[in-house]
């Protein structure tokens, strides 16, 4: 691999978290560098989706640090985890069901909302430019993703792949450096697990983004990542491009078990 | 300022001007009885579409609406009642300073309404902090809490609410002009609110509170908002509604107003603003329809004597009635829009070419 000397976008230093007794995630380190495309891998279990949790603030880390940007976020709120630019998407789809594609892509612009409560109450003309403009931006980002045929559908109406690319759409209106995605092509079939493989490098390239993903589809990761780190009991056991993962012994080890 | 909007905002304006020419030919013109229930039931206006926001718009279930109205009554009751009154019913023990060396002239009838919000509000946030950090129905229960205590508190806080014999005599200031202009005001203020991207947020949070805060909104300062809002609006509702009776006790705003509220809100679809608005009309005219189950009939040869509190029976069955065949209510979480009633216009005249 070769050496980059400029400094990390996102920094995980001996994250560890224990939930009772239980020891999910143990002293797990990582770098992701800017335009990076990561996987992150292993069996059921292993704590993937716990360490999503500790970079996004749904969880506090008991030992060790998350740095983004040079900047220590340790310990923030998933929300203003957001705003720092850190956006996800969840393993179970958790759309707003009941609201429209175009209103689910509105609700990551809120955060950046400069009015106050009180302008749309009194229909204030400012307001009415704010909100004329981030429907602009939400209508441009479905025609990017290929969703501006259904903006007026219920998100929950929606057909499983659609669902999906709608919730990175969401993610993606946030304006995140760092995009996290929680197994994005679980339930898909080989189809569109081609198409998404294609959408998440075209979003890669589109909106400048660095994406560290979670998959359990050998093809996808090893398709799509340069990078995988592989996790096993809640720790890394490796870390390498994927031809050094596929010929990794211990990580054979993890998927296959070890012969007496 | 988009078209659509710029069109909704005039046809709204001109909504409130045919409502104004409407209150001006009702005062004129309708008996007292009528008048008296729609003023009751624009009163309701303000109180549900208040409630609907914490429960329908922003799904955190609150029980205390009553609480934040009497707050909001109580507040308006002792700013307005003049002088003389205060001497005369406060005999058990005077009213305590400072409240008894002022009364609000006429002409401020309309700070002491913005008072009685803000005191409503001011309590809403008080409740808010400790409780809307957690998840779960501890909204719920604290709130039911609150009404009980704000119910204790009037009953037993004789120097200022002069407990259990209440307040009389308050100036009935209310009449069609100012229930109808609060009622008008509040849809229009909750309604722009809904749809604006702060309504976005808060449903957002109805729908799905972890996806909400992952995409950036803080769950805490919006359900205050929304939670505070609503007492404000509730706090106003009480103010109108003590001076339109013109008497406040603590048995005005009990457990039941809640009840009612919530009957309003869930039939005219939780999540819908102009649904409660319709609701709340179509329950305070049954209120008095249903005044008849209450009286003794005489059927043929039998004579069955009234029963008091069927009329709490009657919307009870309509309510298990609802939530089997209606379980979203009238309208679900669908509003009337112009939008809507262009559209449908528009769609019965194609159909009759």
């Amino acid at each position: 691999m070769k050496v980059k000397n400029k400094e990390p976008l996102l920094s995980l230093e001996n994250l560890t978290v224990a939930f009772g007794g239980l020891v999910a995630v143990s002293d797990f380190s990582l770098q992701l560098f800017s335009g990076d495309l990561v996987g992150l891998i292993g069996p059921n279990g292993a704590g993937k989706t716990t360490v999503f949790n500790l970079i996004t603030g749904q969880y506090r880390p008991t030992k060790g640090r998350v740095i983004f940007q040079g900047k220590d976020i340790t310990g923030f709120s998933p929300d203003l985890v957001t705003t720092v630019g850190i956006a996800r998407t969840f393993q179970n789809i958790r759309l707003f069901g009941n609201l429209t594609v175009l209103e689910n892509v509105l609700v990551s612009f809120h955060v950046r909302l400069q009015s106050s409560f009180l302008a749309p109450m009194f229909s204030l003309p400012s307001y009415w430019r704010e909100e004329k403009a981030i429907r602009r931006e939400a209508y441009d980002l479905l025609e990017a993703v290929g969703l501006a045929d259904v903006t007026k559908e219920e998100a929950q109406s929606l057909p499983y792949g659609e669902q999906r690319r709608l919730e990175i759409a969401r993610a993606l209106a946030t304006h995140p450096s760092l995009l996290l995605l929680d197994e994005p092509a679980a339930g898909m079939n080989p189809q569109e697990t081609r198409e998404l493989m294609e959408f998440i490098k075209k979003m890669r390239d589109d909106f400048n983004l660095t994406i560290f993903l979670i998959e359990h589809d050998m093809k996808v990761v090893m398709g799509i990542c340069e990078r995988i780190a592989v996790m096993d009991f809640g720790m890394k056991i490796a870390e390498g491009t994927p031809e050094e993962i596929r010929n990794n012994p211990r990580v054979i080890e993890a998927y296959l078990g070890v012969e007496d | 300022m988009g078209r659509e909007e710029k069109r909704d905002l005039i046809l709204t304006l001109l909504l409130f001007a045919v409502l104004m020419l409407g209150v001006s030919l009702a005062e004129r013109y309708l008996n007292t009885y009528l008048i008296r229930i729609l003023n009751t039931a624009c009163i309701y206006v303000v109180a549900a579409v208040a409630y609907n926001l914490i429960n329908g718009i922003t799904g955190q279930f609150s029980l205390g609406p009553n609480g934040f109205m009497a707050i909001g009554g109580y507040t308006v009751a002792i700013l307005m009642l003049p002088l003389v009154q205060k001497e005369q019913v406060y005999f058990l023990q005077p009213l305590i300073w400072p409240f008894n060396s002022f009364s609000f002239p006429s002409h401020l009838f309309l700070l002491a309404l913005f008072l009685g919000g803000l005191a409503a509000a001011l309590a809403a946030l008080l409740i808010g902090i400790p409780t809307l950090r957690l998840r779960g129905d501890y909204l719920a229960i604290a709130t039911f809490g609150f009404g009980e205590i704000i119910n204790v508190l009037a009953n037993n806080f004789i120097p200022l609410t002069n407990g259990a014999l209440g307040i009389k005599g308050i100036p009935e200031y209310t009449n069609l002009w100012w229930t109808v202009n609060w009622a008008f005001w509040s849809v229009f203020m909750i309604k722009g609110l809904v749809n604006s991207s702060f309504g976005r947020a808060l449903k957002a949070i109805r729908e799905n509170e972890v996806a909400a805060e992952a995409m950036g909104v803080n769950l805490f300062r919006h359900k205050l908002l929304s939670f505070v809002l609503s007492g404000f609006f509730a706090g106003v509702a009480g103010g109108l509604f003590v001076t339109l009776i013109s008497t406040v006790s603590p048995s005005l705003f009990t457990f039941t107003m809640t009840f009612n509220l919530l009957i309003i809100i869930v039939l005219g679809g939780l999540g819908s603003i102009t649904g409660s608005v319709v609701t709340a009309f179509i329950f305070a005219f049954l209120q008095e329809i249903l005044r008849e189950v209450e009286a003794p009939i005489t059927i043929g040869a039998w004579t069955f004597p009234g029963i008091p509190g069927m009329r709490m029976v009657v919307f009870s069955v309509l309510l298990v009635v609802m939530m089997i065949f209606y379980r979203r209510g009238l309208f679900g979480d669908k509003e009337i829009s112009w939008q809507l009633i262009i559209d449908r216009i528009k769609g019965r005249n194609e159909s009759e070419k």
